[in-house]
């Protein structure tokens, strides 16, 4: 089997038990909560008799012993069937598959512009050590990474919006504008601009002390010498040659940051009105609408690991070192 | 311990993160004198600027509460919250830690399996879904909070202690017949008390942090005034009173990186070899 498909092969066996194990907690947490989904629906309609109470939960399965519940609710998860919202009279499911193509696209976003301009800001700083510049970029990453990330996009909002009247200050797109095309795409990228650079800076900052450290800890290592022996100038040095082996780290910390940067975009979501999975969450908050809070909980969780095995390859990749351990 | 203070005391970011602590920590506790009433009392007119009427200072947000009485009292609460939080992931983290590295084998591969859970469900999210389901008040606030803290500590004392485990001192205990626990407490838990005192001043921040976001959210305990709430009800007014929701964001901001100041003057102080990096 080739390399790659190995370690693919391996990190998905590896992932099978944290699967069933997030399922298995969420199915707990679901039953912790104050009040089933019978009670819910009851307290809906205005109160209801005990008998009609106990009629929807033989429907739904609630009057069943818990292990029979818990092997019914993991093979629903199996087949990612999450559950039915009854605020939305919709399944989980299908309002996770509505929502989450909105915070995906912001979420790319973020890391993308976080992962450039921090890397960029910690070559940067460690070519320049302990001169003015990397002063600079300590001092700004140190307030950025201290920064509540909902009151960054208040602070934005009230700049770019309230007082420069330059970008919009919430939702997707402009409201009955019909636009199409590349107006549309246009309109879009305007309203990203702002929950793009919110969710981003936290992470920028932390990009760039990470990269800082990298570089620092390459620039260490014998075959700069070399390169500095024969000749190159310290640019080529640094973008080359230290650049190169600095980044292999980063690639490890993107795949940690994805459960945070999935939190942040809770606060930035509800901040600028962004219709994707965490104003969802946000809102089933709010309904009390456990099934699909819980729902959003698994899927979150679900990314996370998909992304860590996405990260582990790209590291193999990288680096022909890696071996299934 | 001598060499360490005065590490620490040449390292002057830190020593300007403990000079905005003492500030934040000196709000806190002047809080009920300087601001006897009850921080939610409409005292005023709404949206007074601040410095516009002596008596206000701060100014007052569109119910007319007082800016000021919220601030010094959403000190109290971040504070609490972040240190109350923070020592019970401590307690929970070094407890699972120290079981799953001195035991090893089936129980260590328990025990990071849970943390590697834990580890991997987004944390906000997670403690948004925690403090939901069982309502808001500063105890499931906390202890949400502590529930998703915890597993980067159980890692960094289980790493410790499967060292520590080989060592000759640890050896010698053992093949006196001293007893786990006592091994475990006396013996271990000291050589490794540097870095947990560094993870956990840098986790105070973040759980300050997560308050603030849950508090932002309207998440937070409905009875007491925390700086994240002040800025969620602020919002509503950006366009009209940019004070109410900027000031609590000031002293979050000031309040973490303090923190973050004096956890790296730790790290720097404790850990010499490293100050270059």
């Amino acid at each position: 089997m080739p390399r790659l498909l190995r370690i693919l092969a391996w990190r998905l066996l590896q992932a099978v038990p944290i699967i069933v194990g997030i399922a298995v907690f969420n199915f707990l947490l679901l039953h912790l909560a104050p009040g089933d989904a019978a009670d819910v629906l009851a307290g809906e309609a205005g109160g209801a008799t005990p008998e009609y109470i106990a009629e929807l939960r033989a429907r739904f399965g609630l009057d069943q012993p818990l292990p029979v519940q818990l092997g019914r609710y993991l093979a629903n998860v199996a087949t990612l069937d999450l559950g039915w919202s009854f605020r939305h009279q919709k399944s989980v499911t299908e309002l996770i598959a509505t929502r989450l193509p909105a915070t995906l696209l912001l979420m790319l976003a973020a890391v993308a512009t976080a992962f450039t301009l921090g890397v960029v800001a910690g070559v940067t700083a460690a070519r320049f050590l302990r001169r003015w510049p990397d002063s600079l970029i300590s001092v700004l990453a140190l307030l950025a990474y201290a920064t509540p990330i909902f009151w960054v996009g208040l602070m934005l909002i009230l700049l770019f919006s309230v007082q420069l009247g330059w970008l919009p200050s919430g939702g997707i797109e402009t409201v009955g504008a019909d636009l199409a095309g590349l107006d549309r795409i246009v309109d879009i990228a305007r309203h990203m601009v702002l929950p793009t650079l919110t969710l981003a800076l936290f992470f920028l900052a932390l990009y760039a002390r990470l990269m800082r450290a990298s570089m620092l800890e390459v620039y260490g290592q014998d075959f700069v010498t070399t390169a500095r022996a024969k000749g190159l100038t310290e640019r080529r040095v640094a973008y080359r040659h230290v650049l190169r082996n600095a980044l292999l780290p980063m690639v490890t910390m993107l795949g940690l940051q994805i459960g945070s940067l999935l939190g942040g975009s809770v606060l930035v979501e509800t901040v600028f009105g962004w219709p994707g999975l965490g104003r969802l969450a946000f809102e089933a908050v709010f309904q009390r609408d456990h099934n699909l809070l819980l729902g959003i909980l698994l899927l979150s969780s679900l990314l996370v690991v998909i992304a860590n095995v996405v990260v582990d390859l790209v590291y193999a990749r990288l680096d022909p070192r890696i071996e299934v351990a | 311990m001598k060499a360490f203070v005065g590490r620490f005391a040449r390292n002057r970011a830190a020593l300007v993160g403990v000079a905005i602590l003492l500030a934040v920590v000196a709000m806190a506790l002047s809080a009920p004198w300087i601001y006897p009433g009850d921080p939610w009392d409409m005292v005023t007119e709404p949206f007074l600027a601040p410095g516009t009427n002596a008596e206000f200072r701060f100014g007052s947000d569109m119910m007319g509460r007082d800016l000021g009485a919220g601030i010094f009292h959403g000190a109290r609460v971040s504070l609490v919250i972040g240190g109350v939080a923070t020592a019970v992931a401590v307690l929970v983290g070094v407890t699972i830690g120290a079981v799953a590295g001195y035991h090893g084998g089936r129980i260590d591969r328990a025990l990071m399996g849970l943390t590697e859970l834990f580890q991997t469900i987004p944390a906000f999210l997670f403690a948004i879904v925690l403090v939901a389901i069982f309502q808001p008040s500063v105890r499931t606030i906390v202890l949400s909070i502590a529930a998703v803290s915890w597993p980067p500590v159980a890692r960094l004392v289980r790493g410790e202690f499967l060292s520590l485990r080989s060592r000759e001192f640890v050896q010698a205990c053992i093949a006196m017949g001293m007893g786990d626990l006592r091994i475990i407490v006396l013996h271990c838990l000291p050589n490794a008390f540097a870095p947990i005192i560094v993870t956990g001043s840098l986790m105070v921040a973040t759980a300050i942090l997560t308050e603030a976001g849950l508090s932002f959210l309207g998440l937070g305990d409905p009875n007491v005034m925390s700086w994240g709430t002040i800025i969620g009800a602020g919002r509503e007014a950006l366009r009209t009173a940019w004070y109410v929701a900027t000031l609590p964001g000031i002293a979050i901001l000031l309040t973490v990186l303090a923190l973050n100041l004096v956890g790296e003057g730790l790290n720097d102080a404790l850990n010499p070899r490293l100050r270059n990096r």
